[in-house]
């Protein structure tokens, strides 16, 4: 997989795809069944869980009740200790200051700590642009990096693949970046990322100038937090001269002691530890340590649209745990690819709309509809975000921003068909009679053999079509559920006719 | 319009009719035992970090113990001098540059809190504890909390901290688990550490 999430296909499509790879829906079903693993572990160690959700879940809310004077707050505090404060409307603002900053030192290259925010507004691609090469440090990044190849996870961006791709991948690729693998490789584990810790040590021990993003920003203190595992994250944060942290306008805590509820929230949801082993927090310069000039990019790109949706607005909690994507259904089968955006799963199917606003392009639109509505994201997530009732909410302006089309939508057209078939009793009575007939028919003209050898129709005929675009439909039995009453009178014993 | 003015009249639009919610948010309080200390060094452990228990008269040996021989070490300008005792060969932090850092092999320091729950030291990078870089790039990161110095949970440790200080929360060594999630230690900052929890009371 390569190029860039804009123009992909939209999410059935994708899915469909995703689906047929049999060695990512392994890679996939491993590492979400592990993680769910852990996290239930530790999650369940806290006594008051739910009470700490609901802290957390208050305390950003109310960054967002009154964001623009949290927002003002926190620029006044940053000022105050010696950090510079830049405003983004949008992606191209933003990476135009990075560049600005980054050509003001004359530097050719910078490291990153992993972050969603420069992702989701292409800062490597512009930087590379102007001549300069980003380079991510996360393992995971430097893999997807190296592969040439999108993130997939929000936690562990390369999660679709195994330990002897990765490999594959730093023989052929890290020799092109700076230090080569060594000839030696093999694919354990450990190896392989010391293979990545001395192939990115020089460039930490040379850097001049790092990027990050923040997992939280004090209004209060100014103060920016940064979240990792790896130490990267504190190699950047630290041994460059100069920092620049571009950081969403949602991060906003509104006070010191309200971090608490997160700092104890988010470790434990997102990768299962009690606590991650680094994080860092900094309040613009220390003189004589870390970096000695600090900038902070403020940025909106379609966060105040959300901020403006009164369904959606919770969205902006999210905290980028991926808890919610590590127990969604969808998501474990059809990997972060599918969705075509920086934020996948259950988050991402909610937040691309909110920021992008619906009915401006297909792929966006598909988004909400990517979901089976059962909630699994809702239960999970530490900061209690309605998926499920944003997902709704966003289905119905996807309808309304496509009323005035000439060609409904598909998923319109499916609602429309399923609604026809499910709405009236004598109907569907007497299109279960059909359906034994057709059953009959379809089951040796169209049917694919589905999980565990049911057969399956992947297009039905008539109004019903676009049901089946994107869902595989269990081939009707020969005989309906009516006709095999009136036969047995509901006996059990009776031996399964429809199968 | 300003990109500043024009967000923040964005945002502004967007909350309009909200209310403002005025009072921080108090979080549930946090976990309790009653022997933090011993529950910290049993999380800390968890991580496979080596905790070591000792009291004040054994503190100089045990931080020689805890430094292969030959290792070069590094220590901050205000390192207590019963723990310097244990490494006097070691080199005195004067703002090494990055590259010096990377030469030595052990850093040895104070910190300024430990959370029990969680199993977390946290520094505030003063005088004994120094620079960031020091506790980063150096592979094998010795540190000495005292038992005075444990607290039980995140709030507690949150509530003594100086938001005006850079901070280092650390809970075990460097790791990572991108690999099929197959956790693995050592990544970018220390692959080992050892901490020494130094008994108050006898
Ligand atoms: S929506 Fe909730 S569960 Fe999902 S990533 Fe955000 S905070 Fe985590």
């Amino acid at each position: 997989m390569t190029g860039t999430f804009v123009g992909m296909p939209a999410f059935p499509e994708a899915a469909r795809a995703a689906l047929a790879d049999t060695q990512l829906r392994h890679n996939l079903a491993h590492a979400t069944a592990t993680i769910r693993g852990k996290r239930a572990a530790v999650v369940g160690e806290v006594e008051d869980w739910e009470s700490l959700r609901l802290a957390g879940a208050a305390v950003k809310d109310r960054a967002l009740r009154d964001l623009d004077q949290q927002l003002v707050t926190l620029e006044e505090q940053l000022t105050a200790r010696g950090a510079t404060v830049h405003w983004a409307r949008d992606a191209a603002e933003a990476n135009a200051i990075v560049a600005d900053v980054a050509r003001a030192h004359a530097v050719e290259e910078v490291v990153k700590v992993k972050s969603m925010v420069t992702q989701e507004i292409g800062l490597n691609e512009a930087l590379e642009a102007e001549g300069i090469a980003a380079w991510e440090t996360d393992l995971a990044e430097l893999i997807v990096q190296l592969g040439e190849d999108l993130p997939s996870h929000i936690l562990v961006p390369a999660i679709h693949r195994n330990r002897a791709e990765i490999r594959d991948i730093f023989r052929r690729r890290m020799a092109t970046a700076g230090r080569p693998a060594p000839a030696d490789l093999t694919d354990e584990p450990a190896v392989l990322a010391a293979a990545a810790r001395e192939h990115l040590r020089e460039k930490f021990l040379r850097a001049k100038m790092a990027v990050s993003g923040a997992n939280f920003a004090v209004a209060d203190t100014g103060t920016l937090v940064v979240v990792e595992s790896e130490g990267n994250g504190r190699m950047c944060l630290t041994l460059p001269e100069v920092l620049v942290s571009v950081v969403g306008i949602e991060k906003v805590v509104p006070t010191w002691a309200e971090l608490d509820p997160l700092l104890r929230l988010l470790p434990r949801s997102s990768t299962g530890e009690r606590m991650n082993p680094y994080t860092s927090t900094w309040s613009g310069v220390t003189p004589g340590d870390g970096p000695q000039e600090v900038h902070v990019v403020l940025l909106d790109n379609g966060r105040s649209r959300a901020l403006a949706d009164d369904v959606g607005r919770q969205a902006l909690r999210c905290i980028r745990c991926s808890a919610c994507l590590n127990v969604c259904p969808v998501y474990e089968r059809t990997g972060g690819h599918a969705y075509g955006s920086v934020y996948p799963g259950p988050i991402g199917a909610i937040l691309n709309p909110l920021l992008k606003g619906t009915g401006v392009d297909e792929q966006t639109d598909a988004l909400p509809y990517a979901s089976s509505l059962c909630g699994a994201c809702f239960e999970a997530c530490p900061v209690r975000i309605d998926i499920p009732e944003v997902l709704v909410e966003l289905r119905s302006q996807v309808v309304d921003s496509h009323r005035e089309d000439r060609v409904p939508k598909p998923e319109t057209a499916a609602m429309r068909g399923a609604g026809w078939m499910f709405g009236d009793a004598a109907r569907w009575a007497r299109l279960g009679r059909v359906s034994g007939l057709v059953g009959r028919v379809l089951g040796r003209v169209g049917g694919r053999a589905g999980p565990g050898g049911r057969r399956t129709l992947s297009r039905l005929p008539g109004p019903a079509a676009a049901w089946t675009d994107a869902r595989d439909l269990p081939a009707p039995p020969r005989e309906s559920f009516r006709a095999w009453w009136r036969r047995t009178d509901g006996r059990l014993d009776e031996e399964d006719q429809g199968r | 319009m300003s990109a500043r003015d024009e967000i923040l009249r964005r945002v502004r639009e967007a909350v309009a009719g909200l209310d403002p919610d005025p009072d921080p948010v108090v979080a549930p309080v946090g976990a309790t035992t009653a022997d933090p200390v011993a529950h910290f060094a049993e999380r800390v452990a968890d991580y496979r970090a080596v905790v070591v228990r000792v009291v004040a008269q054994g503190l100089a040996q045990a931080v020689a113990e805890a430094i292969p021989a030959g290792e070069r070490v590094v220590v901050p300008p205000g390192l207590a001098e019963e723990v310097r005792a244990g490494v006097p060969e070691a080199i005195v932090d004067d703002g090494l540059t990055a590259a010096d850092l990377d030469a030595v092999d052990a850093v040895v320091t104070a910190c300024r809190v430990g959370i029990a729950e969680t199993g977390t030291l946290v520094l505030d990078h003063t005088e004994d504890q120094g620079r960031r870089a020091l506790t980063l790039v150096p592979d094998r990161h010795v540190c000495v909390v005292r038992a005075d110095q444990v607290v039980a949970d995140v709030p507690d440790a949150v509530a003594l901290l100086d938001p005006d200080r850079p901070l280092t929360w650390i809970s075990g060594p460097s790791a990572t688990s991108d690999i099929e999630l197959d956790r693995v230690e050592g990544v970018h900052g220390p692959r080992q550490l050892h901490v020494i929890v130094v008994d108050t009371e006898g």
